[in-house]
């Protein structure tokens, strides 16, 4: 790992970070001035209304976008100063993201989109396969890798994703609304599964939430509200 | 390769997609290396004329016979070796859509004139021996099943009533460009049937030169005899004489050209739209890769890769389609184009013309696949 940090100081540091989207003519300010600290091994969660900025914050700390201004640095790597190509290479490495929507790519099964993070790597095929299983076992879905995702219910396509995003030992995890689109049943068993990620192996994890009692399961809630976080 | 079942999963999962666009290129490219089979096979004529031979014809039309008298005076011509003649025949057999080249032909002097035909010594005797005889190339007696011995009755259009012939020889041609697909048979035989004042009349004299510097030359000098005759001449090289000959058509290799090209053009664009529509439709999941970490070149090769094997697919399936159907069914175009068959290079064009689809209609998507910002592509569907 090239955390660059010792595991004393901040896994992630956000100094003065500013983003603005520009529409036409109007520019329209999201981000104001937020400076964070979040230490290795928490579990995280933003909170706040819509358009509130928390996707955008997990946008820049997960590398895929830019801050208009200030400064994000995420595993000792000052976000800012990479390249796309530099940068795509360090979310293979640091990154793993979990959507509400999932996002599985539908003509491939639950092996192959798991497998898809490991294609990057300089793994054999042995040992992608290896590391697939393992990863599709932790999530509990055991004999399921050669299901498509329209053959998988919701809270079983999120347990995929949750295996596609853990599957290359990634230094963070960020989950935006990972329960926003499942039933309550689902819903707790993907914030366990979460939980044990956090506490058994370790994961770093923010996750944005609009659902109190998801969370509840995190260590600490940050607010956020037009662009400025409030604790 | 690890990305091959990626690519290759897209093609599977879009069935009818894949298969509408392999279609569309496959028919194409079938269609380019019909239209470019029918340019080089009219071209065969050119590339099989020998350079020492000439055509003697009439000046004013081919249509115009020349006097047998002209035979002894062409042979003291100074540079010519060989004279031969013949008639074009113009026939039919059994039915008039089974149209190929018949020609009445000077038989002691075919072989000589023409050492491309390929007969075996006791075919050529038997060939020789019998007036009513003839010989046909390999391929059109394959195509009608003919057998050594079989009567074929050709009827006649230029020379009316039905002609039944004896198969006395097959021939092979000694070179790929040679014609396959045609009868010779005797002058003497169509020369005696014929009425009185159309006796001892020649469509065409060949000549035979001692070396192609020779050519022009003899060609002044024969035209020259005749020139203030009522009978005058026109004496050309045989490539010169087959050149006109497809000249007559008309300037049918920039037609053929033309329509290829709008064929080609117009799969290109349907290619490229589709190519666009699938990567279009695909925002999120290349939004989803580069999120992973997928960097914008690989993204980019991976679209680029799916327009290419569609492209390539389309390619090998109609060039070779129209390899294999025309090597089949030994297509003439009803005797227009006896030497139809596409050619090794035809092949080769075509599928580098697949490959130049794929590259155009890959490039526009990929490079858009590759230039998609994630956030905002992921924004889209969140």
């Amino acid at each position: 790992m090239t955390e660059g940090q010792g595991d004393s100081g901040p896994l992630i540091s956000l100094r003065d970070v500013h983003k603005e989207y520009r529409r036409d003519s109007f520019v329209v300010p999201v981000l104001a001035g937020i400076t964070l600290d979040v230490k290795r091994g928490e579990f995280l969660a933003l909170m706040g209304p819509s358009g509130s900025g928390k996707s955008t914050l997990l946008n820049l700390i997960g590398g895929i976008d830019r801050p208009t201004k200030g400064e994000v640095r995420v595993a000792g790597e000052a976000l800012n100063a990479l390249n796309p190509s530099k940068l795509a290479a360090w979310r293979a490495r640091h990154v793993g993201f979990i959507f509400q929507l999932y996002n599985l790519i539908p003509v491939l099964t639950a092996y192959r989109n798991v497998e898809l993070p490991l294609l990057l790597t300089r793994l054999s095929a042995s040992e992608r396969k290896k590391r697939v299983e393992l990863a599709l076992s932790l999530v509990g879905l055991e004999g399921r890798d050669g299901h498509y995702p329209r053959q998988l219910s919701g809270g079983e396509e999120q347990r995929v994703a949750i295996a596609r995003a853990v599957v290359a030992d990634p230094t963070l995890l960020v989950a935006d609304e990972p329960t926003g689109d499942l039933d309550s049943k689902n819903a707790e068993e993907i914030l366990v599964l979460l939980r044990r990620l956090n506490k058994e192996l370790g994961k770093t994890i923010l996750m944005v939430t609009h659902d109190p009692h998801a969370a509840e399961t995190a260590d600490k809630t940050l607010h956020l509200d037009k662009g400025v976080l409030r604790s | 390769m690890k990305y091959l079942r990626y690519v290759l999963s897209h093609l599977w999962q879009s069935k009818r997609r894949t298969f509408l666009t392999v279609s569309s290129i496959a028919v194409a490219l079938f269609l380019f290396c019909t239209l470019r089979t029918v340019m080089t096979s009219l071209d065969a004529g050119l590339r099989a004329s020998d350079d020492t031979r000439l055509v003697v014809r009439h000046a004013a039309s081919l249509v115009f016979p020349l006097p047998l008298a002209y035979r002894d005076r062409l042979a003291q011509v100074p540079g010519v070796v060989k004279v031969g003649f013949g008639n074009w025949f113009g026939g039919y057999y059994q039915d008039e859509k089974n149209q190929f080249t018949q020609f009445a032909v000077d038989v002691p002097t075919v072989f000589d004139l023409y050492p491309e035909i390929l007969l075996g010594p006791a075919e050529k005797e038997a060939f020789q021996r019998e007036r009513t005889a003839c010989i046909a190339g390999e391929a059109l007696v394959k195509k009608y099943g003919w057998k050594l011995g079989d009567k074929i009755p050709i009827t006649g259009t230029i020379y009316p009533g039905e002609w039944p012939l004896i198969l006395r020889g097959i021939y092979r041609a000694a070179t790929p460009d040679a014609d396959e697909n045609a009868i010779f048979f005797h002058w003497d035989f169509l020369n005696e049937s014929m009425p009185e004042g159309r006796k001892n009349l020649v469509g065409i004299y060949w000549l035979k030169v001692a070396a192609p510097s020779d050519a022009p030359r003899v060609s002044a000098a024969v035209d020259q005899i005749y020139e203030n005759s009522p009978v005058p001449t026109k004496t050309e090289t045989e490539k010169a004489f087959q050149a006109g000959f497809i000249q007559m058509m008309g300037n049918v290799s920039t037609l053929l050209t033309i329509l290829g090209s709008a064929i080609i053009f117009a799969i290109l664009l349907v290619t490229v739209n589709t190519m666009m529509m699938a990567a279009r439709e695909r925002t999120t999941e290349i939004a989803v890769l580069k999120t992973l970490g997928f960097r914008d070149g690989l993204v980019l090769q991976l679209v680029a890769a799916e327009a290419m094997l569609l492209s390539l697919a389309g390619g090998i399936i109609g060039c070779g389609l129209a390899f294999l159907l025309f090597r089949k069914v030994n297509f003439t175009a009803g005797g227009m184009i006896p030497n139809f068959r596409v050619l090794p290079e035809t092949l080769l064009l075509g599928i580098l013309l697949a490959i130049a689809m794929g590259l155009l209609s890959g490039l526009v998507p990929a490079f858009s696949a590759a230039r998609l910002p994630i956030a905002s592509s992921l924004r889209k569907v969140a």
